[in-house]
C-alpha cells in the first residue's frame, strides 16, 4: 500500500482547518503539514456563513461583557476559562484576518464597522457585507497558498483514524479521483470536519456536513461531549433549509404569525419596539425563538405552507435602499430560490437545524484525551457555546481554536517519532473492509437514500426542539433498527473512479453513529437547558446537571455516558433573561 | 492529489472533448465575437483603399480619375458597402465596450456606462463633421 | 402542466467507457425544483451510480457547475421550469477533462491560482496590537466586486480562448489577481504584472466577454481583465518614460 507521511495532518479544510494549518506553518516552518479534505477547501461549509464574527471593538465595550453574554447565552454550560481566553483572542484573530486581506465592512473613516447581533448586549459583530464566512474562507484559503510547508490532499475522503500505542498516528483515506485507498501517517491529527446538520431533515447545512470527524474520533475511543445540544436557527426557508441570516432581524425585521402579529412578545422576550433592540424580541437568542415557533404552531397560529408550518419574516418596512446595501444576499436568496422579493413580500420561514454545540471533547488548546488527536471548530466542543451558541461566535471560534489546536499539535508533533509499521497493517485491514463491505459486495436490498431519510425523520421526531423520554426512546430504537439494516445496503456504483455513492454510504454510517449519541445524551439529561428542552423535565437543574455529558465508545461497541462538571470562574449561574 | 504536479498532464483515464474548428457556430455570442474580429479585415481593406487613393492623388492628373473609374466597378461598390457595414459594426461594438476597460469614479460612485461610451460617439460625430466640411469645401 | 420531465445526462466511467454517452431519466416536475434536485432524485431513487459534485445548494460554494442545454450553469440555481417540457441535457463543464460522469478535473485552475499570488503582499506588516489597516468604504468598493468569485469555473467553460489553448490563465484567476492589485492594503501589483503580462496571461484575452455573461456572482471578469490591460499598458509606458518615477 502507498503511504505518505507528514508531521501534522488536518482532516477538513474549512475555516478551522486552514487556520490551524497556517498556525502550524507559522509557529514551526520546518514541520510538514497535510490538509486532507473531502472537497476542495473553498467548498467547505464555512463559505455559507453570512452574519458576522464577534470581537470586542468599541471603546464602550469590554471583554468581560462579551464573556458574560456568551456564558449567559449558553445557559451557564460554558467552560468559563475557555470563554475568557476566547473573547480575548477573538479580537486579535479578526484583526489578523484583516491583515490577511479579509474585506471587513468599514465606517466612513476607514475603521472596522460593527453591527448588533442576537444575544449580544453591545454592538461587537464584525461583518463583510452579508457574506462574512465566504470572505473569511477565501481569505484563509488564498493566504494558505503562501506556505510551501502545507501540502493539500484535495478530495481525499478520510475513513478511519489510525491509532497505535495509545496515540493517533494518521488516517486512512480514499483518493476520490482514482479510488486509491492509502494511509497518510502523521505525528498529530487535527480534526476540523465541521458539524452534523445532515442528521436532521431540515437543516441549513450543506450536503457535506455529516459529522465525519465526530464519528471518526468516537470510533477511535475519544469521548463526544454535549451531543444533545443542537441549535435550531429560527429563520430558514422551508424545503431547501437555506438560512435567512440573523442580520435580517438585526437590521430590524419582524417575525409575524398568521394574524400579522409580532408573536415573540408573548414569550418573555420584551416589548415590541419599532426598531431592533439588542437582546429583545427578534434579537433574542435562537433557541428561545425556535421554541416560540413550536408553541405558536401548537396554538394553531402558524401559516400552513406546502412544506409544513411556517411563520413570516417581514422586511418590507426597512426599504429598498437598506435591503440592497446591508442585506443584498438575503434578497438574492429569496428571489433565486423561492421567487420572493423581500422588499415587497413576506418571507416564509421555520426553524431549521443550524449548528451543533456538541462535538469532540477537547480542552482549551484543542487537545482531546487521546494523545496526538486534536479538534477545532464546530466539530469540537471546548466548550464555549454551552447549551446554546450566540450568533457571530462560531466564526471567531474557528479562528481562535483553530490557531490554538494548530500550535499545540505543532508542539506535540515536534517531539514524536514517526509512525511504526503496525499502522500500515491497520490501514490494509481498513482497505479490505471497505472493499468487502461496499465495493465488491453483491446482494443487499436497502438503498442509501431510504435509510438516510428514515434516520432523519426519526431524529427530528425524537430529538427535535422539544423532547420527551418516550419520543427519545422511540428514536433510539429506530436508530438501532437502522444500524442493522445498514449492513444490508447495496450500492449501484462499483467503480473506483470518483465513487460518490461510496462516500455517501460512508457518510451515512458516520451519521448513524452521531445520531445515536445525540439521542442517548438527550435521553439521559433530565432537565431543560438552552437548546435541549424536555417537556417532561421543563426546569433547569443546576444541582445535578451543571455538567457536560460525555459519551465514549467501549471496546464492545456499546457506549458509556458520564458527566463532567462545568468550569466556573467568575460568573456564578444565573437566570437567562431577555427583553428586560 | 496535491497541487504540486505540472498541470494539463496527460492522464489516460480522463476524457478530453475535442474542440471542433466550428466551435464558434454553437452559440450566438460566439458568432458575434468572430464577426467582430473578422471586421478588422474590412477595416484594413478601407485603410488600403484610402492609401491607394492618396497615392493616386500624388501620381498626377490622370491617375486619380482612372482610380475613381476602377472604384465604380459593381464588385467594388458591393465590397465597399459590405466593408462599410462591418466597419460600422466594429466601431459601435468597440465604443460600447470601452466602459468595461475604463472605470471612473466620481465622489465614490462609478460613472454609468453611457457617460463613458458617449464621448466616443460625440468625438466620432465631431471629427466626421469636420472632415465632411473640409471635403465639401466649407 | 406535465408532471414529469426527462433529463439526458452524460455518463462516463473510464473503467467501462472510452467516451461519454447519454442516458435518459424521467424525474418528477416540480415548480420549485432546480436541476440539482432532479439529479439528487436520480441518484437517490433511480441510479445511485451517477457522480456529480454539490454541497451548499445555495450558490455560494461553487461545486455544482455543469452544462445545461449547452450553457454553463450552477445547477442549484437553475430551475427545471425554465426548460419545460424538456428534455434537458446535462453534461460536465466544458473545456475541462472529464473524470467521471459530471465531474471535471480542476487541478489546472488550482495551480494557476497559486501562481498569481492571491494574497496580500506587503513590504512591512503592521503588528496586530496597532489595529487594522484603515480602508474607507470607497477603497473597499474598488476591489469588492472582484472579491465575490466563488471559483465555480463557469467562466472557464464559457471562454473560447481557454477552450482552444489550455495554457491561458483564464478569467477567474486574472480577476482574483486584479482584486489584490486594487486592494489598498496590497503592494504586489508589480510582481503580479510580471507574472501575467504575457500571451498566456492578460494578453491572451481577446475580450469575447462570455465569462462575464455566465458569472453567477456578477464578478465581471472581462471587465477586470480589460482594466488590467489598461493598467499594464500605462505601467509599461511609465517604465520607460519615467524610469525612476515608475512604481
Amino acid at each position: 500500500m502507498d503511504s505518505s507521511s507528514h508531521d501534522v495532518l488536518l482532516v477538513g479544510g474549512g475555516g478551522a482547518g486552514l487556520r490551524a494549518a497556517i498556525a502550524v506553518a507559522e509557529v514551526n516552518p520546518k514541520l510538514s503539514v497535510a490538509v486532507v479534505s473531502k472537497v476542495y477547501p473553498m467548498r467547505s461549509h464555512t463559505v455559507s456563513a453570512e452574519g458576522g464574527a464577534a470581537g470586542v471593538a468599541r471603546p464602550d465595550d469590554s471583554l468581560d461583557e462579551h464573556a458574560y453574554d456568551t456564558i449567559s447565552g449558553g445557559d451557564w454550560l460554558c467552560d468559563q476559562d475557555a470563554v475568557e481566553a476566547f473573547v480575548k483572542e477573538s479580537r486579535e484573530e479578526l484583526l489578523q484576518m484583516e491583515h490577511w486581506g479579509c474585506p471587513w465592512s468599514r465606517e466612513p473613516d476607514g475603521r472596522i464597522a460593527v453591527r448588533p447581533f442576537g444575544g449580544m448586549k453591545k454592538e461587537r459583530t464584525w461583518f463583510a457585507a452579508d457574506k462574512t464566512g465566504f470572505h473569511m474562507l477565501h481569505t484563509l484559503f488564498q493566504t494558505s497558498l503562501k506556505y510551501n510547508a502545507i501540502t493539500r490532499y484535495d478530495e481525499w475522503f478520510v475513513t478511519k483514524l489510525l491509532v497505535d500505542d495509545g496515540r493517533v498516528q494518521g488516517v486512512v483515506a480514499i483518493e476520490l479521483m482514482s479510488g486509491k485507498i492509502q494511509a497518510i501517517t502523521s505525528k498529530a491529527v487535527i480534526v476540523c470536519t465541521g458539524g452534523c446538520g445532515k442528521v436532521f431533515p431540515f437543516t441549513t447545512n450543506a450536503n457535506i456536513k455529516n459529522g465525519d470527524g465526530m464519528a471518526l474520533a468516537y470510533r477511535a475511543g475519544c469521548p463526544l461531549k454535549d451531543m444533545e445540544f443542537v441549535q435550531y436557527h429560527p429563520t430558514g426557508l422551508p424545503f431547501t433549509g437555506i438560512l435567512i441570516t440573523e442580520a435580517a432581524r438585526a437590521e430590524g425585521g419582524y417575525m409575524l404569525n398568521k394574524d400579522g402579529y409580532r408573536y415573540l412578545q408573548d414569550y418573555d422576550l420584551g416589548k415590541p419596539q419599532p426598531g431592533p433592540v439588542l437582546r429583545t424580541m427578534e434579537l433574542g437568542p435562537r433557541d428561545r425563538l425556535s421554541q416560540a415557533f413550536v408553541k405558536e404552531n401548537e396554538k394553531g397560529r402558524t401559516i400552513e405552507g406546502p412544506y409544513g408550518p411556517v411563520v413570516h419574516l417581514d422586511l418590507r418596512h426597512l426599504g429598498a435602499k437598506l435591503i440592497n446595501t446591508k442585506l443584498p444576499f438575503v434578497r438574492e436568496l429569496c428571489l433565486k430560490y423561492q421567487n420572493i422579493d423581500p422588499i415587497k413580500e413576506l418571507i416564509p420561514v421555520r426553524p431549521v437545524v443550524h449548528y451543533m454545540m456538541g462535538g469532540v471533547h477537547t480542552n482549551m488548546n484543542g487537545a482531546t484525551p487521546i494523545k496526538g488527536l486534536y479538534a477545532a471548530g464546530e466539530v469540537a466542543c471546548v466548550s464555549i457555546n454551552g447549551a446554546n451558541r450566540l450568533g457571530s461566535n462560531s466564526l471567531p471560534e474557528l479562528l481562535v481554536f483553530g490557531a490554538r489546536a494548530g500550535k499545540s499539535a505543532a508542539a506535540f508533533a515536534s517531539d514524536q517519532k514517526p509512525a511504526g509499521s503496525a499502522i500500515l497493517t491497520q490501514a490494509m485491514d481498513e482497505q479490505r473492509r471497505l472493499e468487502d463491505q461496499f465495493l465488491r459486495k453483491a446482494g443487499g436490498r436497502e438503498r442509501v437514500a431510504t435509510i438516510r431519510e428514515e434516520m432523519q425523520k426519526a431524529v427530528e421526531s425524537g430529538a427535535g426542539i422539544y423532547r420527551t423520554a418516550k419520543t427519545l426512546q422511540e428514536s433510539a430504537n429506530k436508530l438501532q433498527e437502522l444500524q442493522g439494516r445498514f449492513l444490508n445496503i447495496a450500492l449501484d456504483d462499483h467503480s473506483r473512479t470518483f465513487n460518490t455513492e461510496l462516500t455517501s454510504v460512508l457518510e451515512l454510517s458516520f451519521m448513524l453513529d452521531v445520531a445515536t449519541s445525540i439521542v442517548q445524551c438527550a435521553l439521559h439529561r433530565k432537565e431543560s437547558r438552552g437548546a435541549h428542552q424536555r417537556t417532561d423535565f421543563p426546569a433547569r437543574n443546576d444541582t445535578e446537571y451543571l455538567a457536560h455529558s460525555l459519551v465514549t465508545r467501549k471496546e464492545d461497541g456499546s457506549s458509556q455516558l458520564k458527566y463532567l462538571p462545568v468550569t466556573i470562574t467568575r460568573w456564578p449561574p444565573g437566570q437567562r433573561v431577555y427583553g428586560r | 492529489m496535491t497541487d504540486k504536479p505540472v498541470y494539463t498532464e496527460f492522464h489516460p483515464r480522463w476524457y478530453r472533448t475535442r474542440v471542433s474548428t466550428y466551435w464558434w457556430l454553437d452559440r450566438t455570442p460566439y458568432v458575434k465575437f468572430i464577426l467582430r474580429e473578422l471586421s478588422s479585415i474590412f477595416v484594413a481593406f478601407f485603410v488600403v483603399i484610402t492609401l491607394l487613393q492618396i497615392r493616386a492623388l500624388g501620381q498626377g492628373p490622370q491617375a486619380y480619375p482612372a482610380f475613381q473609374q476602377r472604384l465604380q466597378a459593381p464588385i467594388m461598390i458591393v465590397l465597399n458597402i459590405i466593408s462599410l457595414l462591418f466597419v460600422l459594426f466594429h466601431t459601435i461594438t468597440w465604443f460600447n465596450l470601452t466602459p468595461k476597460a475604463i472605470v471612473l469614479r466620481v465622489r465614490g460612485r462609478r460613472l454609468p456606462d453611457l457617460l463613458i461610451a458617449a464621448p466616443n460617439y460625440v468625438a466620432w460625430l465631431v471629427v466626421s463633421g469636420l472632415i465632411a466640411w473640409i471635403v465639401t469645401g466649407g | 402542466m406535465a408532471d414529469k420531465i426527462t433529463l439526458e445526462v452524460a455518463r462516463y466511467d473510464p473503467q467501462r467507457h472510452t467516451e461519454p454517452t447519454f442516458e435518459k431519466y424521467e424525474v418528477p416536475f416540480r415548480q420549485d425544483w432546480v436541476i440539482l434536485d432532479a439529479l439528487n432524485y436520480i441518484k437517490d431513487r433511480l441510479d445511485g451510480s451517477l457522480s456529480y459534485r454539490w454541497s451548499c445548494r445555495m450558490g455560494i460554494c461553487g461545486s455544482c457547475g455543469m452544462m445545461v442545454d449547452g450553457e454553463p450553469k450552477l445547477t442549484c440555481a437553475t430551475f427545471l421550469s425554465s426548460y419545460a417540457p424538456g428534455p434537458v441535457r446535462v453534461e460536465a463543464l466544458r473545456n475541462f477533462p472529464i473524470v467521471r460522469d459530471l465531474v471535471i478535473e480542476m487541478t489546472d485552475f488550482m495551480v494557476k491560482l497559486k501562481k498569481v499570488k492571491p494574497w496580500i503582499v506587503r513590504e512591512n506588516e503592521k503588528p496586530i496590537s496597532q489595529g487594522e489597516y484603515l480602508q474607507t468604504p470607497e477603497q473597499l468598493e474598488n476591489y469588492k466586486q472582484f472579491s465575490m468569485c466563488i471559483n465555480c469555473l463557469l467562466c472557464y467553460a464559457a471562454c473560447p480562448v481557454y477552450g482552444l489553448d489550455n495554457l491561458f490563465t483564464g478569467p477567474a484567476v486574472i480577476a482574483l489577481a486584479q482584486r489584490y492589485n486594487l486592494d489598498s492594503r496590497d503592494v504586489g501589483a508589480r510582481e503580479r504584472r510580471e507574472i501575467l503580462s504575457d500571451h498566456e496571461g492578460i494578453w491572451g484575452c481577446t475580450f469575447v466577454g462570455e465569462c462575464t455573461e455566465v458569472c453567477p456572482k456578477h464578478v465581471d471578469p472581462a471587465g477586470a481583465i480589460q482594466q488590467y490591460k489598461v493598467d499594464a499598458a500605462i505601467d509599461w509606458f511609465k517604465s520607460f518614460l519615467l524610469p525612476r518615477g515608475a512604481k
